[in-house]
C-alpha cells in the first residue's frame, strides 16, 4: 500500500487538539501554543492536501490514493479512503480554509484552547467526510461535523447564539435520522457499506424514491435546500466569523457532494424521477432567498442569504445530469467556496475593527479604506458572476447544462444575476459609498498585512479560475463523465430491475 | 500584431496606474493611462490602414484556451474582419482623445489617477467586446464594460444621485444581460459552438429547426434573435430598458461622453450586426428590431425637446440615435448601421466634450435656462460645437446627414409595414432632432447670459488640452460622413465588409437606397431644416412661445418633461413591490411560516431545560466524550440491526 497520505490529513489535525490538552503551565501559555499549534498542524495539512492536488491524475478512472483496512469484518465495513475528481477539490478547499479560519481568529480570547480543538476537529470531520469511500464512515463523520460546529456556534457566537445553535443542531439532526435509515436499508440489501459496491447495486425504484427522499431530508438541510435553509441564516449571523466561514465554504457543499455521490449513482431512477422537484427547489431558493436577502439590514446576514441563493443554482447544475451543468455545479461550488469565504473575511475585518455591521450605520468606507474597498468590491463582483471572476465560469456551465432541460429551468435560474446584482449593490453602497452613518465608524485603518495576506490568495485563486478555469476543469472532468455515463446506462435498459430485490 | 497591441495597451496602462499608484504618485498614473491610450490609438490606426486600405488578410491573433468542457470550449482570440477593424479603430481613437481631454478636466479632482484606470480597463474591455471571435468572449467584454460604467457612473460615490444612477445602470443592464445570456445558452444549444464562425456557417441548416416556448413550435433562431436583441437592448438604452441612460449622467462629463454615446452603448449594436447572419434568418426579430428602434429614435427625440440639463438633452439623443442605429438593422441596412455608429461616436462624444467645456467654464452647472450669451467667452467650443449639433441634426456636408440618409432610405425601400413605420417615426425624429440640438445651442451660447452674474464673468474658455481633441472630433464630425460613406455603404460595400456583415439580404435595400423617389429621399431633410427654423424660432425671435406653448398643453407638456413617466411606472411596477416582496418573505416567509415549527421547538427546548447554562460551563473534553459514546451507540445499533 502507497503512502497514506489520506489518513494523515485525517488524522493530524485530531493529534493536534490531543496536543493542545498536554498540561502547559498558565492558561496564557497554553493559549499560546494552542493557536500556534492550531496554525501549524492546519499548514501541514494543507501542504500535504496540495501534495495530492499535484499527484493527482486527472486522466484515471475511478478513485486515487486509495486506502483500505479491515475495520468489521464479518459484517463487511472496513475503512475505504480515497479521491477523485469530484471529491479532491472539497478536501482542498477545506484544507485551505481551515488555516485561514485559524488565523481569522488569532484574536479570539476566550476559551482559546478549546475554540482551536474544535476546528482541528472540524477539519478531520470535513476531510474525513470528502474522503471517506465507505457509507457508514461517510455517516459518521457526516454526522460528528455537527459537534464541533455546535460547540462553534454555541459557545463562541454572537448574543442569540443558543437559538441559533439549537435551531442548527434540530434541523440537522432531524435531517439526517432518515439518512440513518436509508444506510441501515442499503447495507441490508448489499451486504456491505462500500460506497464503490452500493454504486453499482441495482434498486428497485419504488425504494430508491424512498431512499431519495430520506438523503434529500439529510443533504438538503445540509446545503439548505429552499425551505430547509432557516437554519441557516440564524447559523451563520450567530456563529463566529470563522465558524461562519468554514460553514459557508466548506460545510454547505457537504450537502451538494452527498447528492453528487449518493443520490445520482446510487438512485439513478428516483433522481430522474425526482429531477423536477429539485430544479423547482433549486430555483425557488434562487428567487426567495435573493429576494430574503433584499430586506437584510446586517451585512454578515446578507451574505450569509447570498450564500444560499448560490446553493440553488448549484443544485439545478446537479440534476441536469449533464456533464456541463454537473461540472457547472462543481465548479461554483469551489468558487463560492472561495469567494463566499473571502466576503466572510472582509466582514471579519470590519468586526476586528469595532464595526457595526449593520448597513444604516455603516458607509464612506471607500474613503478611509481604499484597500479594503477594491478587494470587496471585486468579492462582490466575483459573487455576481462577472466574467473573468470563477463565478461566471460555474453560472454560464450551469446555464448551459439548464438550458438542455428546458428554457424556464435555464432562464429562473439566471434570475439570480438580475437579483444578486440587486442586493450585493446595495451592500456595497451601504458599507462603501455614501458618507459615514456613525460616529463609531469613524476610526478606522486600512488593511493589515495578516488581512493582505488572507484576502490576496483567494483574490488570485478566483481571478485564476475564472481566466484558466481548465485547470478545475480537467480535474474533475473524468469523474464527471463517468458519473454521467453511469446515469444514462442505468436509464436505458428498463428491464435492469426484475432483479433488484434479493 | 498591431491588434494586439491595441487591444492590451490600455490595459497595461490601468495596470501600471494602478500598481503604481502608491509609489509612483499621481503624475505617473495618469500619464501611463495616457500614453498607453495613444499607443493603442496609433496601433488601431495602423492596424486599421494596414487590412482595410492595403488589404493584408484578416486572421484572428493570440488564440488560448477558455472555458474547456465536453463541447462548450469558448477561447480567448483577436478577431480581425472589418467589422471588428473599425470598431477598433473608433474606439481606441475616441477613448484616446477622452483621456488627453480628462487631463484637463479631472486635474482638480482628488483621486484622478482612480478615474483614469477606470476609463483605460473601461477600454479594453469594450476592445475584448469588439474583437471577440464568439459569444462568451463578447459577453466578458460585455460585462466588463457594465462593471466599469458602474463604477463610473458613481464615480463621485458619496453623492446619492451618483450611487443610485450606478446601481440602476447596472441592474437595467443585467435584466438585458439575463436574456443575452440565455441567448447564448440556447445558441450553444442549437449549434453546439459558440464561435461566430461555426454559428454562421450552420445557420441555413438550422432554418427550419423550431424550439418549444410558450407552448407553442417556434423557429430557434427567431428566439435566439429576440433574446440576444433584448441583451442589446439594455446595453443600447432602447425603449423599455433606457431609464438607465439618462440618469447615468451622474458620472464626470468624459464618462458620459466615452461611455453613453461613442463606445459602451454601441455595443447593443455592434452585437446585433455582428449577429446578422444569424439575424437576418429571422424575420420576425427582424420587425421587432425595427419598431423597437424606430419607436425609440422617436420617444427620445421627444423627451429632449423639453429637457433643460445639458447633459440629459445629449443623453435622450444619443438613445434616439442609437433606435436609427437599430432601424438599419432591422431593415436589412446593417452597413449602414455601422456607418451612422461610426460617424454618432465623434460627433457625440464631440457635443458632450463641448457640454463638458461649457459645464467646466461655469462652475459645474448644467441647467440650460441658466446659460446663454456664452459664444464669445467660448468660441473654440462654440464652434466645435455647432460642428457636432450640424452633424447631430443630419444638415449636409456634416456626417450625419450622410448616414442617417442612408437608415431612413433603407427603411423606405425595405417594403414591409414595420420599415414603413421606422421610416414615419425616423423622419419625424429627424425634425425633432434637428429641433432640441438647435434649442440647445441658441439656449447656451446665443441670447443674453442668464445666470448669476459673477459665474458668468468668471466663464472662461479650457485649456488646451480640452479644447484640442475638441477641435479633432470637429474635424471627424464634418469629414467623416463624406471620407466614408463610398466605403461603408457605397457601390463596393460588400467588398468593404467583406464576410464580417451578412450578404444576401441586405444586399438587395443597400443596392436599393439610390432608387428611391426623391420626396422619399428629401424629407428627412426638409424636416430638419424645419426643425431648425422652429427652434431660431422659439428661442431666438420670440422666447416667449415655448412657455405659451407649455402652458396650451399642460398635460403633454408634462407628460413629455417627465419621460412619458416610465421611471415612475417602473418604480410602481417593479422597484416598490420588489422590495414590499422581500420584507414580506423574510418576516413572514421564513420567520412564522417555515420557521414555526423548528422555531417553537428551539424555544421549548431553550427555555425549559437551559442549555444556555450547560453549554457555557462545560468543556470541550465532556463534548469529546459524549461524540464518542454516541458513535458507540450509533455502530451498535447498526449492529443489532444488521
Amino acid at each position: 500500500m502507497s503512502f497514506p497520505i489520506l489518513s494523515l490529513m485525517i488524522w493530524l489535525p485530531l493529534v493536534g487538539a490531543a496536543l493542545m490538552f498536554i498540561p502547559q503551565g498558565s492558561d496564557a501559555a497554553g493559549a499560546r501554543n494552542a493557536r500556534w499549534i492550531a496554525l501549524w498542524t492546519s499548514l501541514i495539512v494543507l501542504v500535504l492536501a496540495a501534495i495530492t492536488l499535484v499527484d493527482f491524475n486527472p486522466g484515471i478512472h475511478g478513485f486515487q490514493f486509495t486506502e483500505t483496512a479491515a475495520w468489521i469484518p464479518q459484517f463487511h465495513i472496513a475503512y475505504r479512503l480515497g479521491l477523485d475528481g469530484i471529491s479532491l477539490f472539497f478536501v482542498v478547499l477545506s484544507a485551505l480554509l481551515t488555516p485561514i479560519a485559524i488565523l481569522a481568529s488569532w484574536r479570539e480570547m476566550r476559551r482559546v484552547r478549546d475554540y482551536m480543538a474544535a476546528f482541528l476537529l472540524l477539519e478531520t470531520m470535513t476531510i474525513g467526510m470528502f474522503a471517506s469511500l465507505d457509507f457508514l464512515m461517510f455517516y459518521i463523520f457526516f454526522e460528528a461535523v455537527l459537534i464541533p460546529m455546535y460547540l462553534i456556534i454555541g459557545v463562541w457566537g454572537g448574543e442569540r447564539r443558543i437559538h441559533a445553535a439549537i435551531k442548527f443542531f434540530i434541523f440537522t439532526l432531524a435531517g439526517s435520522l432518515p439518512m440513518l435509515l436509508a444506510l441501515v436499508w442499503m447495507w441490508h440489501h448489499a451486504g456491505t457499506t462500500d460506497m464503490l459496491t452500493l454504486m453499482h447495486t441495482p434498486i428497485a425504484p419504488h425504494i430508491q424514491d424512498w431512499l431519495f427522499i430520506a438523503f434529500l431530508a439529510s443533504f438538503g438541510v445540509k446545503a439548505a435546500v429552499w425551505p430547509l435553509h432557516t437554519w441557516l441564516p440564524d447559523a451563520y449571523g450567530e456563529a463566529p466569523l470563522p465558524g461562519t466561514i468554514m460553514l459557508a465554504a466548506v460545510l454547505s457543499k457537504m450537502g451538494a457532494y452527498g447528492f453528487l455521490r449518493f443520490s445520482l449513482p446510487m438512485l439513478p431512477q428516483a433522481s430522474a424521477y425526482f429531477a423536477p422537484l429539485m430544479f423547482a427547489l433549486g430555483i425557488m431558493g434562487v428567487i426567495y432567498i435573493s429576494f430574503a436577502a433584499l430586506a437584510q439590514t446586517d451585512m454578515k446576514r446578507m451574505i450569509a442569504y447570498s450564500s444560499v441563493a448560490h446553493m440553488g443554482l448549484i443544485i439545478v447544475g446537479i440534476f441536469t445530469f449533464t456533464v456541463i451543468g454537473i461540472e457547472g455545479a462543481l465548479f461554483q461550488m469551489v468558487s463560492h467556496g472561495l469567494v463566499i469565504a473571502a466576503l466572510f473575511l472582509c466582514v471579519g475585518i470590519l468586526l476586528a475593527r469595532g464595526h457595526s455591521l449593520r448597513l444604516d450605520q455603516l458607509g464612506g468606507l471607500a474613503t478611509r479604506m481604499p484597500v479594503f474597498a477594491a478587494f470587496l468590491m471585486f468579492f462582490v463582483m466575483a459573487n455576481v458572476g462577472l466574467p473573468g471572476t470563477s463565478g461566471f465560469v460555474g453560472e454560464i456551465l450551469v446555464m448551459i447544462g439548464a438550458i438542455q432541460i428546458n428554457f424556464w429551468v435555464a432562464f429562473l435560474t439566471g434570475t439570480g444575476m438580475i437579483l444578486s446584482v440587486m442586493y450585493m449593490l446595495v451592500m456595497v453602497r451601504r458599507v462603501l459609498f455614501d458618507h459615514a452613518r456613525s460616529i463609531a465608524n469613524a476610526v478606522i485603518g486600512d488593511l493589515s498585512a495578516k488581512e493582505w495576506l488572507m484576502l490576496a490568495p483567494l483574490a488570485i485563486m478566483v481571478l485564476g479560475l475564472g481566466f484558466i478555469p481548465s485547470g478545475l476543469t480537467t480535474a474533475f472532468h473524468t469523474a464527471v463523465t463517468d458519473l454521467v455515463h453511469a446515469h444514462v446506462a442505468a436509464m436505458s435498459p428498463p428491464s435492469h430491475f426484475a432483479m433488484a430485490r434479493p | 500584431m498591431f491588434i494586439a497591441i491595441a487591444v492590451l495597451a490600455p490595459l497595461a496602462g490601468a495596470l501600471l496606474a494602478a500598481l503604481f499608484r502608491p509609489f509612483a504618485g499621481r503624475t505617473f498614473a495618469v500619464g501611463a493611462s495616457v500614453v498607453a491610450l495613444i499607443i493603442a490609438a496609433a496601433a488601431g490606426i495602423i492596424t486599421d490602414y494596414r487590412h482595410l486600405v492595403l488589404h493584408v488578410p484578416d486572421h484572428l491573433v493570440m488564440r488560448g484556451n477558455w472555458i474547456n468542457v465536453a463541447q462548450f470550449t469558448p477561447h480567448w482570440a483577436l478577431r480581425q474582419d472589418t467589422l471588428s477593424l473599425v470598431m477598433v479603430g473608433m474606439v481606441t481613437v475616441v477613448s484616446a482623445l477622452i483621456h488627453i481631454y480628462s487631463v484637463g478636466y479631472m486635474a482638480h479632482d482628488r483621486t484622478e489617477p482612480r478615474f483614469f484606470v477606470y476609463i483605460s480597463l473601461f477600454t479594453f474591455a469594450m476592445l475584448m467586446l469588439v474583437t471577440a471571435n464568439n459569444l462568451v468572449q463578447l459577453f466578458f467584454g460585455w460585462e466588463g464594460v457594465g462593471l466599469m460604467s458602474y463604477l463610473l457612473i458613481g464615480y463621485w460615490y458619496d453623492r446619492a444621485a451618483a450611487n443610485a444612477a450606478a446601481i440602476k445602470a447596472f441592474i437595467v443592464n443585467r435584466v438585458g444581460d439575463l436574456f443575452f445570456a440565455v441567448g447564448i445558452a440556447l445558441t450553444w444549444l442549437q449549434f453546439h459552438s459558440v464561435s461566430f464562425d461555426t454559428i454562421f456557417a450552420a445557420v441555413p441548416q438550422a432554418r427550419s429547426a423550431t424550439y418549444h416556448l410558450f407552448g407553442a413550435d417556434l423557429p430557434v433562431l427567431e428566439v435566439i434573435a429576440i433574446l440576444l436583441f433584448i441583451g442589446a437592448m439594455g446595453k443600447s438604452a432602447q425603449l423599455f430598458l433606457h431609464t438607465w441612460l439618462a440618469d447615468a449622467m451622474e458620472g464626470p462629463t468624459p464618462i458620459s461622453a466615452l461611455i453613453h454615446a461613442a463606445t459602451m452603448v454601441t455595443a447593443g449594436v455592434f452585437m446585433t450586426v455582428r449577429m446578422t447572419p444569424l439575424i437576418d434568418a429571422a424575420p420576425v426579430a427582424l420587425q421587432v428590431i425595427t419598431i423597437i428602434g424606430a419607436a425609440t429614435a422617436f420617444f427620445a427625440a421627444t423627451i429632449g425637446c423639453v429637457q433643460n440639463d445639458i447633459k440629459r438633452i445629449i443623453a435622450y439623443s444619443t438613445c434616439s440615435q442609437l433606435g436609427y442605429m437599430f432601424i438599419a438593422v432591422g431593415v436589412g441596412a446593417a452597413p449602414a448601421a455601422m456607418f451612422h455608429l461610426i460617424n454618432h461616436a465623434f460627433f457625440k462624444a464631440l457635443l458632450f466634450l463641448g457640454a463638458g467645456s461649457v459645464i467646466h467654464a461655469l462652475a459645474d452647472e448644467q441647467d440650460v435656462r441658466k446659460m446663454g450669451g456664452l459664444w464669445c467667452t467660448l468660441p473654440i467650443t462654440y464652434v466645435t460645437m455647432w460642428f457636432g449639433a450640424l452633424a447631430l441634426a443630419a444638415i449636409p456636408p456634416f456626417s450625419g446627414f450622410f448616414s442617417k440618409d442612408a437608415i431612413l432610405a433603407a427603411a423606405f425601400a425595405d417594403h414591409t409595414s414595420a420599415s414603413l413605420f421606422a421610416w414615419v417615426a425616423g423622419s419625424l425624429g429627424a425634425g425633432l432632432t434637428a429641433f432640441y440640438i438647435v434649442r440647445l445651442m441658441l439656449l447656451v451660447f446665443h441670447g443674453k447670459p442668464r445666470g448669476p452674474a459673477d459665474t458668468m464673468a468668471h466663464a472662461h474658455e479650457s485649456p488646451a488640452v480640452m479644447v484640442g481633441p475638441l477641435v479633432v472630433l470637429a474635424i471627424g464630425a464634418l469629414t467623416s460622413g463624406f471620407l466614408l460613406a463610398p466605403r461603408f455603404i457605397g457601390k463596393a460595400f460588400a467588398a468593404f465588409w467583406g464576410t464580417s456583415i451578412a450578404e444576401p439580404h441586405h444586399a438587395a435595400v443597400m443596392h436599393a437606397l439610390d432608387g428611391i423617389p426623391a420626396w422619399g429621399a428629401e424629407l428627412p431633410l426638409l424636416l430638419a431644416i424645419a426643425g431648425i427654423g422652429v427652434a431660431y424660432w422659439f428661442y431666438e425671435l420670440s422666447p416667449a412661445m415655448p412657455g405659451k406653448l407649455a402652458n396650451a398643453m399642460p398635460g403633454l407638456y408634462r407628460f413629455v418633461l417627465n419621460k412619458w413617466y416610465f421611471d415612475e411606472a417602473y418604480d410602481a411596477i417593479f422597484v416598490r413591490p420588489a422590495l414590499r416582496l422581500a420584507h414580506l418573505i423574510w418576516r413572514v416567509g421564513d420567520d412564522e411560516v417555515i420557521d414555526g415549527v423548528p422555531s417553537g421547538l428551539a424555544r421549548l427546548t431553550t427555555e425549559a431545560s437551559g442549555q444556555a447554562v450547560r453549554l457555557q460551563s462545560g468543556s470541550i473534553a465532556i463534548y469529546g466524550f459524549i461524540m464518542l459514546i454516541g458513535l458507540m451507540v450509533l455502530v451498535t445499533v447498526f449492529l443489532l440491526a444488521r
